[in-house]
């Protein structure tokens, strides 16, 4: 049922942002560490049983696919709901700031997977 | 009358609204993409940009702080891009994604969650003292913001800045999540951001969620679990980053 496939989906976000707002806790910050990647581990492992009785049915899948197929429009939804208007008013010193920023992290993306992929040949 | 009671349908069915309105905003901006730019502009990008635009207008004409959302009408779309569904959608594309990948990039993607946060607060204070701030409070609260609009402000509000200094980190993040969604597309076949490895690593970098969600879903859908993954830890490091140690190496500094 597809239900079954949303319930899940439901189920892992739940957990995984729970889990983040214990660990921003013990740490000590006022934030969610994590939550959302926690679920979705979650939602991998739990998904990626081979086993006869947890494997999902492909109608249940559907209910997990209907809510990943919808990630771009609820992502463009996201875009119209940002606060622009304060962005572009918050003066130079903002903008510049968070310009320069995203300069500095994209140049350092090719380095840093170097980095990462020389790592993997060697080991 | 018949105008009326088509706004108060409207209205009352926020979220379904938002859901055609999305729905017609997406399809016109497939259609531009194929025919005005020959799809080599994504319609995804598009669509995003547009959005990006009517949140623009939407504070502009209402002076609220979520966009197009502050216009009655558009309500629900406040409803469906929020951050329940916007997590919710994120959980999703990870099924199916390669669990391998996530495993073999943990090292890498954690060291760059660490090295992103580092060099975004180090560039907002550099910016910060540029532009005559010599407190450390107040620099280190930019620097915070130019890590991600939540980072700045609990960081403020933890060393006591000023609202005015809050204010500025916020719009220091937020000019960082509206660039990297509109600017991933354009820069992402220059710096190798194609496969699940480099977006793991961009995510990590980035570490705004809203921007990293846009761009990637504006570059390749595929992509988006990988780089969900390592920038939603991002925040959460910054929260406790910020505050202390690089608080610390500030004060050390001026």
């Amino acid at each position: 049922m597809v239900i079954y496939g949303v319930a899940l989906l439901s189920f892992c976000m739940l957990v995984g942002v729970f889990v983040g707002d214990l660990l921003g806790e013990a740490i000590g910050v006022q934030a969610n560490v994590g939550g959302v990647g926690i679920a979705m581990i979650l939602l991998l492992v739990l998904s990626n049983f081979d086993s006869r009785e947890l494997k999902l049915s492909q109608i249940t899948e559907k209910g997990i696919g209907f809510w990943s197929a919808m990630y771009i429009p609820i992502v463009v939804a996201m875009a119209a709901r940002q606060n622009v208007f304060s962005a572009l008013s918050g003066g130079w010193m903002a903008i510049v700031a968070g310009v320069a920023a995203v300069a500095a992290s994209f140049a350092l993306i090719p380095m840093l997977a170097h980095f990462g992929q020389g790592g993997q040949n060697d080991s | 009358m018949i105008l009326e009671s088509l706004l108060r349908v409207l209205s009352a069915n926020a979220l379904i609204t938002a859901f055609m309105f999305v729905g017609a905003l997406v399809w016109l901006s497939y259609l531009v993409s194929a025919r005005l730019t020959r799809g080599q502009v994504h319609g995804s990008a598009i669509a995003i940009a547009l959005g990006l635009v009517l949140a623009w207008y939407g504070g502009l004409t209402t002076g609220g702080n979520t966009g197009l959302a502050d216009i009655p009408l558009f309500a629900g779309v406040g409803i469906m891009g929020g951050a329940m569904f916007r997590d919710f959608a994120i959980v999703a594309t990870a099924f199916g994604a390669d669990l391998g990948a996530l495993k073999r990039a943990g090292f890498v993607g954690a060291i760059s969650i660490v090295v992103g946060v580092v060099v975004s607060f180090l560039i907002g204070g550099i910016v910060a003292v540029s532009f005559g701030y010599s407190d450390p409070i107040a620099v280190t609260t930019i620097g915070a913001g130019a890590a991600t609009y939540i980072v700045g402000p609990v960081t403020g509000t933890a060393l006591g800045a000023g609202s005015d200094v809050i204010a500025l980190s916020v719009a220091a993040g937020l000019t960082k999540s509206v660039l990297v969604m509109i600017g991933t597309p354009f820069i992402a076949p220059r710096i190798g951001l194609n496969n699940p490895h480099s977006a793991l690593i961009y995510g990590g970098l980035m570490g705004t969620t809203s921007g990293v969600a846009g761009g990637l879903a504006a570059t390749d859908p595929k992509l988006v679990p990988y780089g969900a993954m390592t920038a939603t830890f991002y925040t959460g490091v910054g929260c406790l980053l910020a505050p202390s140690v690089l608080y610390l190496g500030v004060r050390a500094l001026l």
